[in-house]
This record gives C-alpha cells, structure tokens and sequence, in this order.
C-alpha cells in the first residue's frame, strides 16, 4: 500500500509503492514469468492486465488473443515450458493452445500469482519518475473508463506481448474490393471458411497453418506468399523436429543448412518441387516455418499456390504475375506489429524504423531498471527464454543494489557488445525477423549475464 | 546453473505410470505439500507406515511417490537417476502448491537434483545418501559383502541392522527389510559417477536430517551434506538410516514440520 505520497507534474497524487516493488505490465507468458521471479527474488510486484483473466495471448477468450480454435505450439514441450515448472509429461508433444493456457493457470496457482495481479486495468503511461530511475506507472480501468491513478516504482517489466496488434499490409484496390478481407487475428474457427473460395496471404507460420485449414474447407483455397520458405516437419526421424536439431545443435550452421535439406527433402520434399519458388536464402536464415501439411495438401491440389498479390480490383484479386483470381474471402495473415503506446520511443532506444533496439532483445539501453519480456522470436519455445531474461532482471536489481560497481562493469559490457548478432546466419530483413533469436546464440550470452550478476550470499 | 541444457530437451524423459500415496488434512489451512520421496530399493509404502498421516495431522498436505521401477509405478527402459528426478518433479509440478520435497537416503540425491529442475517451496534431505567416494567407502566398511558384488554391477544388498535401529523389534526389521527392493543398475552405479546437482532453482531453504547411528550414512556425510546448503544437520541419536520406521519415528517428522512452520 501507498507508503508516501508525491505529486508529479500536473499535480495528480503519486503513490510510493517503496523501495523494493516492481511493475509488470501484461499476465500473459512473459507477464507470470516476470511476476514469479521477481518475487522469488525478494521482490514485491504489482502486475497490471488489461483483461479480467490471465494467459494473454493463449487465452482464447481475450479480445486480443490470436487464437483459433485449431491452434497448437509450434514448439515442442521441452523449450516451450518455463525450467522450472514443467508441462504434465503425458501430454502431446505440441500441446494446443487450451493446454497451454491450463498450463499458465496451473503455474499461476501454484506459485500464487494471482494476488499480484490487478485485473481489467490498463496501463495508459509510464514516465521516468526521478534521477534514481524509478518510474511513474500510470493505470486506468480498461477501455479508459473512470479516474487515473499514478503508482511509483522500482523498476518496469513490460510484458504486454507483440502478437495483437494486426500489421495491415496497404495493397491498391482494396477498398473496392467486394469480397470480404479480414487479418488473420479475427480467424477464429474453420466453419468460417467452409463453402468459400479464399485466399490465404502470407508465407509465415499462421499463413500456412490458415491455408492448411482453407485447403480442408473451402471450394477453392488459393495461398499467396511473396518468397520461398523453407518447411520444417512437426516430425522428423519419429521425434519432434525442433528436438532432433538440438541433438545436432552444436554443429556449424552450414553443416546443420546442408542436413536439414537433405532430410526434409526426405522427409516432406523440397519447395520446388511442389511448384513454389526457391527459396532465397538458406534453411535456419530466417525463422522457420514449422508445418508438415502443407506440401502434402498442394499435392492434393487442395490448396493452389499463387505468387505476392499486386492489387485487388472490385470482384477479384490480381497477383504479381498478372494473372487474377476471384476469392470471396481474404486473410491477411501479415504479422503483427509490436506496441508500446505507453512508453515514450526513446524509452526503448527506438530509432527512425520505429522498432525497440533493446540490450539482448530486453533491456532498455538508457535505462537500466526498464526491461521488456518476450520480445524475441526464438527457434525454440518461449517459456525457457522468458523465465532466463527475467530471472537475470531479478538478479539484476539486485546487483544494482548491493554492488553498484560491479553492475556498472556488467551494463558497460553489455553496451560494448550490443552489435552483436543474436540470429543465426545473415537474416532476411522483413519485419518480421529482426528479433529473431538462434536459441544457441542467446542462451549462451543469457548465460554469460546470468553469472555475472550472480549476488553473493 | 547451466541453462542450455540441449541433450536434455532432445531426448525427453518417457512417462510412466506413477504410484502417489497421500494423506490430506481435513481442513485446507493453506499450508505447502510434502512430497516425500523414498530412497532407493524403498517405495511409497515407506512413508504411508507413520509420516504421511502424521504430517496431514499437523495440517500439512503430504503426498509419498515412488520412483519408476519402484512399489507399484510403472517401469521404462534407460532408468537411472535423470528418471527418477524426472519423476519427483512431475509429481512435483502437478500439485496445487509449490511443494515442499522431503528426500530420504538415495532420494536425497534425486531431491537435490530435483531442486534444479522445480522451484521448490524448501527441501528436506533425511539421511542423506549423496553418492560419491564417501559413500562407497562407508558402504564396504559396514556391508563389505553386499557391496563388493555391486561394484561387479550386481544388485546392492543393504542389512537390515544399517537401515534400522536397536530399538525396533527383530521381527517388524525383518518385516520391513523384505519390502526392500532393488533399484536400476544404471542408478546404482550413478550413485558414484553422477555430477554434482546444479544449484537450485529460486534458492529454496534446506534441512539436513539425520542419525549419528545411521549404519549407511556417517556424520561427516551429514555435516558435508548440511554444509553445501549452509546450515547443520539436525541429528536423532540412536535411531537407524530409516528414521520413518524407528519406533521414535514421531521425533525427526516432528523436527521437519516444526522447521517448516517457523518460516
């Protein structure tokens, strides 16, 4: 509870929630990690959720969840679950999103984080507080109904996810265009695509599992995507794919290049071969595209590949070739873009392309107590990565602490070596790759972090 | 703490049927569970004989789970220790709180391996068996004939007189040392070859407790096992390696309950 109380600038009350509490925006994956670590490490933690429940993103029921109802991890158990906690050992290898979310409630309930959360409040800014790095976090009730309060802390963990807002492609003729358009955030359920000819836009991981869906469903399924990908199997070899490249995950990247052409060619076929193009850069050099169907439903003619779309016209859709197609329904599965309407640009090191340019991916470069969660795009599950760059955020307050010196010999590092590179290979840059991370590569230099912000007992 | 640990997530351990006695307090008093984890050789059973409803009666939730291969869970091929902490920390994970893990003997050694897995509420390591060149010592000491066909890779036999004390009957000694299986052979020889647990995850606090009377653990194994957790181990003079079956088996359950409520 409010231990002082201050006034900022435009003389509203500032509640002092002490020396020792921190904030963290969003209950989601990367949210309940940060709560949970923060507060094994001694910290009292406030958690703001704009929506009544936790789980964020796997939370079928929020209004910004991208889920649909057929929806599973991408990644297999082992990575996706937080080391600390794991997933039931009886359940499937790629779990679908509701046993994932009963997995976040589970851990929610077990290391009792609910009392830390402060549900239906939206957070509306956090401001730089004063010289020791503080912060003025300032929340509302949800949907910016009623007054604001203005609550002081130690520290910010952000966590509010980069999957919910729609990045919305601008393409010619669209607002001609009869038929109907919807972004892939608003797909929830295959009923949606039966009895209909659509087109399915976008070559990423959402794309292929939407086009799948349509080439099962609709009349007519079309899939356009602007590149060639590389597929990985959900399986190769009988086991998870994502666990047979970490058995060879110690190779050089080109060897592991050249083996998983040669397997998946096996496996599921080569790209090419099933008419699409090749792709332009080599397999692990952008984030892969985890998806055993959708070669195989090509081949069944159920789902017609078709290149970048140049614009639409009143009833049907004309493609780069210059060739045209008459869909009735279109999903734009273009990505999202991450938001911080919250936080001032320069807060993350934003520059002219507007994206966070973040200290591995997670700490703000100006602002040592500011730490984002989850803003990474591993080839490997998220949980693992969430709970290490929060635990080392926990770890790092405490260091600030008790041995300024030596945390300031760590942060000068860390700026030393803030151009390096975190992804495997030379990335493709669109945007959605540039925070990609090889799981190799950033754990190890989690792991350097993790040591030295060690705080001797 | 090593956090890539790649070998491990490539080859996951497979699941089996596990055996989990409970024992519940009448009323929820919001108090952590107990899980209990016995020793190699021993199941569940061990602990359903006295400690799970006496702890239940204190209000402490308190669960016993066998390892694979052990009491009524079931079997899978490639047992050895990375198992039988797999298995802990399954049953760990699964309960509604974060859970308090008590360990006894060879099952001290899961826990302390478990504790880097699952962040534990706290852990409890009752005569602890760690493994190591002291403990092949103190076994060909005290048991040279049960142990040197071991080393040979043959099943370790324990007497009965290193796991009970004087005071309890010949007769339920005999009893209880009948139920006393053997463990994997991969565990057996792990209990030497195994590598230091990694450091816990979330720093829970841990007890040792023990028996300078232990006929398979000595009191400099106790001191040293108290010591890698800064404290010392809380000794029961005159009671045998398996305290839970001592006729005085109210007094080390007691000590633990007491300890954990003063936090």
């Amino acid at each position: 509870m409010p231990s002082s109380t201050d006034f900022d600038s435009v003389n509203r009350p500032v509640y002092d929630r002490g020396d020792n509490t921190v904030c963290v925006i969003g209950a989601g994956v990367s949210g309940l990690a940060a709560v949970k670590n923060l507060k094994e490490h001694g910290f009292g933690v406030d958690c703001y959720e704009r929506e009544t429940t936790i789980g964020g993103a796997w939370n079928w029921r929020n209004d910004r969840s991208p889920m649909f109802a057929s929806t599973h991890l991408n990644t297999s158990r082992p990575t996706s679950e937080f080391p600390d906690f794991p997933m039931p050992d009886d359940w499937p290898d790629y779990p679908h999103h509701s046993h994932f979310l009963s997995y976040l409630e589970r851990y929610a309930d077990h290391f009792d984080l609910r009392p830390h959360v402060w549900f239906g409040s939206e957070v509306v800014s956090v401001e730089a507080a004063d010289e020791d790095g503080r912060w003025d976090v300032t929340t509302q009730s949800t949907g910016r109904a009623g007054s604001t309060r203005t609550h002081r802390y130690l520290a910010v963990v952000v966590a509010n996810g980069h999957n919910w807002a729609p990045r919305m492609p601008r393409i010619e003729g669209m607002d001609e265009f009869r038929g109907k358009v919807i972004h892939a955030s608003a797909y929830k359920d295959p009923a949606e695509l039966r009895g209909r000819k659509v087109l399915v836009v976008g070559g990423g991981n959402t794309g292929c599992d939407i086009a799948v869906e349509a080439g099962q469903q609709a009349v007519k399924a079309w899939h356009s995507t602007r590149r060639g990908y590389w597929y990985v199997p959900k399986y190769l070899l009988g086991r998870p794919s994502d666990q047979v490249n970490m058995r060879v995950a110690g190779l050089p990247l080109r060897l592991r290049q050249w083996l998983h052409r040669r397997v998946s060619a096996v496996a599921i076929g080569e790209p090419m071969s099933f008419g699409l193009p090749k792709p332009d850069h080599l397999p692990w050099e952008s984030h892969p595209v985890v998806n055993s169907a959708l070669l195989d439903r090509i081949g069944h003619g159920d789902i017609t590949p078709v290149p970048d779309v140049a614009r639409f016209h009143r009833t049907e859709v004309e493609l780069s070739d210059g060739s045209t197609i008459e869909p009735d329904l279109v999903v734009l599965a273009t990505g999202y873009e991450p938001r911080f309407e919250f936080l001032h640009p320069t807060l993350t090191g934003s520059g002219p392309d507007n994206r966070p340019h973040l200290l591995l991916h997670a700490f703000a470069p100006q602002h040592p107590t500011l730490a984002v969660a989850g803003l990474i795009q591993p080839d490997a599950g998220l949980g693992l990565m969430v709970h290490w760059q929060t635990v080392i955020f926990a770890r790092w307050l405490r260091l600030r602490a008790a041995d300024p010196a030596r945390a300031e010999k760590v942060w000068q590092r860390l700026h030393a070596e803030s151009g390096k590179q975190l992804s495997q290979g030379k990335l493709t840059d669109v945007p959605r790759h540039w925070f990609e991370v090889g799981y190799k590569k950033y754990l190890k230099e989690l792991q350097r972090l993790l040591d030295e912000t060690e705080v001797p007992a | 703490m090593r956090i890539d640990r790649s070998a491990d997530w490539a080859n996951p351990v497979p699941p089996v049927r596990r055996e989990v006695l409970s024992a519940t307090p009448e009323a929820d008093e919001g108090r952590p569970p107990l899980l209990f984890v016995p020793g190699y050789g021993h199941g569940a059973w061990l602990f359903a004989e006295h400690w799970l409803e006496h702890a239940a009666g204190r209000g402490f939730p308190a669960h016993a789970v066998s390892l694979r291969g052990h009491g009524r869970s079931g079997t899978a091929p490639g047992t050895g220790l990375r198992a039988y902490v797999h298995d802990v920390v399954q049953v760990a994970a699964g309960l509604p709180r974060q859970a308090v893990l008590v360990g006894h003997g060879a099952g001290a050694l899961v826990v302390s391996h478990a504790l880097a897995r699952y962040a534990a509420k706290a852990a409890v390591l009752v005569s602890p068996v760690l493994g190591g060149w002291g403990t092949l010592g103190m076994a060909l000491r005290r048991n040279p004939v049960g142990t040197i066909p071991a080393l040979a890779g043959a099943p370790l036999r324990v007497g009965r007189r290193q796991l009970f004390g004087r005071e309890l009957p010949d007769e339920q000694a005999r009893a209880y040392a009948s139920r006393v299986r053997f463990t994997s052979r991969r565990a057996q020889f792990q209990l030497i070859t195994h590598r230091a647990p990694e450091p816990p995850a979330g720093d829970p606090p841990v007890l040792v407790v023990g028996s300078q009377q232990d006929g398979i653990v000595s009191q400099a194994a106790l001191t040293r096992a108290a010591r890698r957790y800064g404290s010392a181990p809380l000794l029961f003079p005159g009671m045998g390696h398996d305290l839970m079956l001592d006729t005085r088996w109210r007094e080390p359950i007691d000590a633990i309950v007491d300890w954990l409520e003063k936090d």
